[in-house]
């Protein structure tokens, strides 16, 4: 083993990829990778607070036994003629390497809060369904990651177990609702995170953090096991520090479960694990056609965003795309559409939050009496906002004007996308969010100002479609997401595209740059995100 | 069942001079499957450990989601085809949001607006002859779980809750307000429970839950058109309950309306032990459930394929049976009613008639419907009769080997000891004696031991010759052909030898 000549601070900035060849080559151990992942994860956490519970013991073992496995097979691979054997080329990218799961991943044995005190206690009995695949193919998984409450939110302050900071700016958000997740990835605590995104909270905080995070198209992960917000929308998908780690990681996940019957019997394509080198990637951009739809170019979008987005739509014409200003006309009505159709989803997914079976039990009087605290005191604000919602959309009498008319506008921006692709574009590109990660409390006093900042985002949950948000460079010294939008299923298209442009930008200058704040985590006597929060409602 | 019972026929009779009531019936049945509704869990949980069937579904667990059972629905296809009504080409789940205990998911996942079957009926034959109740829909359900009150050894009061049953696939049918008289409401029930178990759907077992009736009735003067304000009763727990407490409502909502009260819109359970119904729940407005599609579960396509062949698996329905023993095999309507009525005596009647080549199904039928009938219900329990040797015994009594009576107690005494029929007959010498010399000489000791009944009949009183065919039966332990014995009695008398 030669990982001791690599101090711990490179081996967690390496790619994924490049730890995973390591691993094989065993130039490193699987031990030696959760170590210095863990190491960093324990000294930062009390300042970006990415962590809200860290399985030392549970993500060791699983190290341990990866790297038994791995000599086994490497002594295999010694003998001559031993054929069946698992050899090193058969495992999985993810083998042995550090995963961190979203606080909504059920995991036996595992708190899964979702960011909730209504579950504090709640210890999962059961794996949830990527919780199992990642367990199968070897991967250490770590812990679990902070997020707003339920995954509503768009910066992870809806936590009840307090905000998670950008490594950026520890004085902002990360974006949310997966804010820990891609905190965790963005300061090299994991090199893979799984998050969910409902309306934008994998790629909003993919973009906040400067990391590459996918939402899948509905039913390509199952979300057995996940803690349901909004049944039709939610989606599980990856986080990574580069798109190669991040198709990796939906090549784990993805695919077929009959246990949740939305997902769907579509094969996921193993050229995700052998996406092209920078030359060949940059090369397959040309003849590309891509659509850029102006609605997208938002009022109130930053204009340091929108500069760093059309400087990368001028890189990828120069390359070889051609790139289309495209109309999506409904997307004006998406914003008031999910907000309809989330809370009416949330309003009965959120309903067996009774303390009856799980969950501190308020109250010592009528069983009315009995859920009125329960709930009351388990719910934060942003859920309670969004159950009256929910169930306001749906009582008698509204039903047909909210909920109904929502299904039918949703119909109408799912036609949007399909008219553009079905005209052939390969895809869209667009924002991910139109603002920069913003300080903390800075929407928390009002809520539409916190809902716009899923505007570019949330019309692919409504469609259904894979969005891919990737870094494109810094505004104000903070993070910008591209986000490319594909047609149902064309994951693997949008992470070569995705490739195609981490070939062509390669060379630049922020590519070179890491966290500006990360040395400030390192720092015992940095205050943590609730400290902070804490101070600027003083001031 | 019973099919000539008539119980409480009286029930609610009085008031129904005065108002029509009107009557829609509500049933939940459970559906014959290995699993439940929505989870691989066994539904198999009669008499099991509180919490021992269950699973992260249907305790509803965070992250957990539903699976369709595709024979659940299966089952409620094939009693949308039984009641000949229509199913939709694609149909969906919804739920239904309240908040209870019972309801770990704080939702059922029901079906709203796209039952798997709707606008179909059924026909229910009484003694006034038949009427139709047409069916509104029946869709399929989960069951929620059991609570337990208990009372702890502190003397705290507790609520427990057991989730075996949580789940479990249920089928919800609901009639149009079509009927107008308890005992046609029980009639209804009692001709949908022998569906529902016909084809095989449901054990359809009211003590044990499978089989759940509500009523919803109303009254309103003759000749009004508008229906009055309607009351729902629970907690039927037997078909005689159904008849009685629904007789019961009716009688009491006639006597507020004559005193000049008004109905109040409520939900009242039925007492079986006071014979009355007692309120439970009084709706002030109508529950607001916020009905919207599961989006857990996509819609379910129903192929005319898949229903093809859920139609080719059902097996002869009730009415059809019924019909077909008449017509064809030429039962008589009573026969043919209480047969079908009964699987045991179906099967029975079935298999003798094929062990009896040649014997008329009607010789059969009376054996079915009476003796049969009759040994079953005085024991109580099932009981077993080969019907090979049925068939043997009702030629024996056919041909007049033996007679009926002897043919009964063989009956009985196979039912108790297994032993076939005509070994018994052999071992009791019960062969029937219609040998006119050994029957002519038993007639005589009666003749001669009667003298009074001999004057009665000299004196024009016919019937006496019953009783003296009854005494020649008596002194020949039942063997005597009873036939030659009255011709014998008969050539005596007449000739006044």
């Amino acid at each position: 083993m030669s990982g001791a000549t690599r101090p711990p601070e490179e081996l967690v900035r390496l790619p994924g990829h490049a730890m995973a060849t390591a691993l094989h080559a065993r130039e490193v151990s699987s031990r030696e990778l959760t170590e210095a992942h863990l190491a960093v994860a324990e000294r930062q956490n009390p300042a970006l607070n990415a962590w809200l519970t860290l399985d030392r013991d549970g993500a060791l073992a699983a190290a341990d036994e990866a790297d038994r496995r791995l000599a086994a097979a490497g002594s295999e691979a010694g003998a001559a003629g031993t054929a069946g054997a698992p050899g090193i080329g058969d495992l999985h990218p993810l083998f042995g390497l550090p995963v961190a799961l979203k606080d909504l991943v059920s995991m036996a044995g595992g708190q899964c809060t979702a960011g909730s005190r209504i579950l504090s206690g709640y210890v999962a009995p059961y794996d949830a369904h990527i919780t199992e695949r990642l367990r199968a193919l070897g991967a250490v998984i770590l812990g679990k990651t902070n997020m707003d409450e339920f995954a509503m939110g768009s910066s992870t302050e809806h936590s009840a177990f307090g905000p998670t900071a950008n490594p950026w700016a520890l004085g902002r958000v990360p974006g949310g609702s997966s804010g820990g997740s891609a905190t965790a990835v963005a300061a090299y605590h994991a090199p893979f995170s799984i998050g969910t995104d409902t309306g934008g909270s994998i790629r909003q905080p993919a973009a906040l953090t400067g990391i590459v995070g996918l939402k899948p198209t509905y039913g390509r992960v199952s979300r057995y096991g996940i803690v349901a917000f909004a049944s039709s929308l939610d989606q599980i998908g990856p986080f990574g520090r580069d798109v190669r780690d991040a198709a990796a990681l939906l090549h784990a996940v993805a695919g077929r479960d009959a246990r949740d019957s939305t997902s769907a019997p579509i094969p996921v394509p193993d050229e995700l694990l052998a996406l092209p080198d920078d030359e060949k990637a940059a090369g397959s951009l040309r003849g590309k056609r891509l659509g850029l739809p102006r609605e997208y170019f938002v009022a109130g979008m930053e204009p340091g965003v929108e500069a760093r987005v059309r400087e990368a739509v001028a890189a990828l014409e120069a390359a070889g795309a051609t790139v289309e200003e495209v109309s999506l006309p409904h997307t004006d009505y998406g914003l008031a559409t999910y907000y309809i159709v989330a809370p009416a989803e949330a309003s009965a997914n959120l309903a067996r939050y009774d303390g009856i079976r799980y969950g501190p039990r308020r109250g010592e009087g009528d069983t009315l009496g009995n859920y009125l605290r329960t709930r009351g005191e388990g719910f934060g604000a942003e859920v309670k906002r969004r159950i009256m919602l929910g169930t306001y959309a749906l009582s008698a009498g509204y039903y047909d004007a909210y909920y109904l008319k929502a299904q039918k506008v949703r119909t109408l921006i799912k036609a949007d996308f399909d008219t553009l692709f079905d005209a052939g574009f390969d895809a869209l590109v667009a924002p991910t969010s139109p603002t920069v990660a913003f300080p903390f409390g800075a929407r928390m006093a009002d809520p539409v100002s916190m809902y716009l900042s899923d505007a570019c985002t949330l019309p692919v949950n409504m469609a259904g479609l894979p969005g891919l948000s990737i870094p494109c460079g810094l505004s104000d010294g903070l993070p910008v997401g591209l986000q490319l939008i594909g047609p149902a299923w064309s994951e693997l298209e949008l992470f070569r595209l995705g490739r195609g442009y981490e070939a062509i930008t390669a060379d630049a200058d922020w590519r070179r740059l890491e966290p500006a704040e990360l040395v400030l985590a390192d720092d015992p006597a940095t205050p943590s995100p609730m400290e902070r929060v804490a101070a600027g409602a003083a001031r | 069942m019973t099919v000539s019972g008539t119980a409480p026929a009286a029930a609610g009779a009085e008031a129904l001079e005065r108002y029509e009531p009107v009557i829609g019936i509500e049933v939940h049945c459970r559906l014959r499957t290995a699993s439940k509704m929505f989870c691989a869990c066994s539904a198999d949980f009669d008499g099991a450990a509180p919490n021992s069937h269950v699973c992260p579904v249907c305790l509803g667990l965070p992250g957990a989601l539903p699976v369709i059972n595709r024979r659940a629905v299966e089952l409620v296809l094939a009693t949308g085809l039984a009641i000949e009504a229509s199913v939709p080409p694609a149909t969906r789940w919804d739920r239904k949001n309240y908040f209870y205990p019972d309801l770990p998911k704080g939702y059922q996942i029901s079906q709203y607006d796209l039952p798997l079957a709707s606008d179909g009926r059924l026909t229910v034959e009484t003694p006034a002859g038949p009427f139709t109740i047409r069916i509104r829909r029946a869709h399929l359900e989960e069951d929620t779980a059991r609570l337990i009150h208990a009372t702890r050894q502190d003397g705290r009061s507790v609520s427990l809750v057991d989730y075996n049953r949580s789940g479990a696939p249920l089928m919800e049918i609901v009639t149009e307000p079509d009927l107008r008289t308890a005992e046609q409401a029980r009639r209804y029930a009692e001709e949908l429970q022998l569906l529902l178990r016909t084809i095989g759907a449901s054990d359809a077992d009211m003590e044990r839950g499978q089989l759940r009736v509500e009523a919803n009735v109303s009254l309103r003067p003759h000749g009004e058109e508008a229906f009055g304000t309607r009351v729902e009763i629970k907690n039927m727990n037997s078909f005689r309950s159904v008849e009685r407490a629904i007789g019961t409502e009716i009688e009491r909502q006639a006597a507020a309306l004559d005193a000049g009260e008004a109905i109040v819109q409520q939900t009242r359970g039925w007492d079986e032990t006071r014979g009355a119904t007692y309120v439970m729940r009084v709706k002030e407005s109508s529950d607001d459930y916020r009905y919207f599609p599961e989006p857990d579960l996509p819609p379910l396509h129903v192929d005319a394929t898949w229903l093809d062949g859920i139609r080719a698996g059902l097996t002869e329905l009730p009415a059809a049976r019924r019909q077909r023993y008449r017509d064809a095999l030429g039962l008589s309507s009573y026969d043919a009613a209480v047969i079908v009525a009964d699987p045991d005596a179906t099967g029975l009647f079935e298999t003798t008639l094929a062990a009896a080549g040649g014997l008329e199904p009607r010789t059969v039928s009376t054996w079915v419907a009476g003796e049969y009938l009759g040994l079953r219900n005085r024991s109580g329990t099932p009981i077993a009769v080969d019907p090979a040797d049925l068939a043997h015994l009702v030629r024996q009594v056919a041909d007049g080997a033996i007679s009926r009576a002897n043919g009964r107690e063989i009956l009985a005494l196979h039912v108790a000891t297994g032993e076939s029929a005509a070994g018994l007959i052999a071992a009791r010498g019960l062969r029937q004696i219609s040998d006119a010399g050994a029957v002519g000489a038993a007639a005589d000791d009666v003749l001669a031991a009667n003298p009074q009944a001999v004057a009665d009949f000299r004196a024009g009183k016919q019937q006496a010759v019953g009783f003296l065919v009854g005494q020649v039966m008596k002194a020949t332990r039942g063997q005597a052909n009873a036939a030659i014995a009255r011709a014998a009695l008969l050539e005596r008398l007449e000739t006044g030898v």
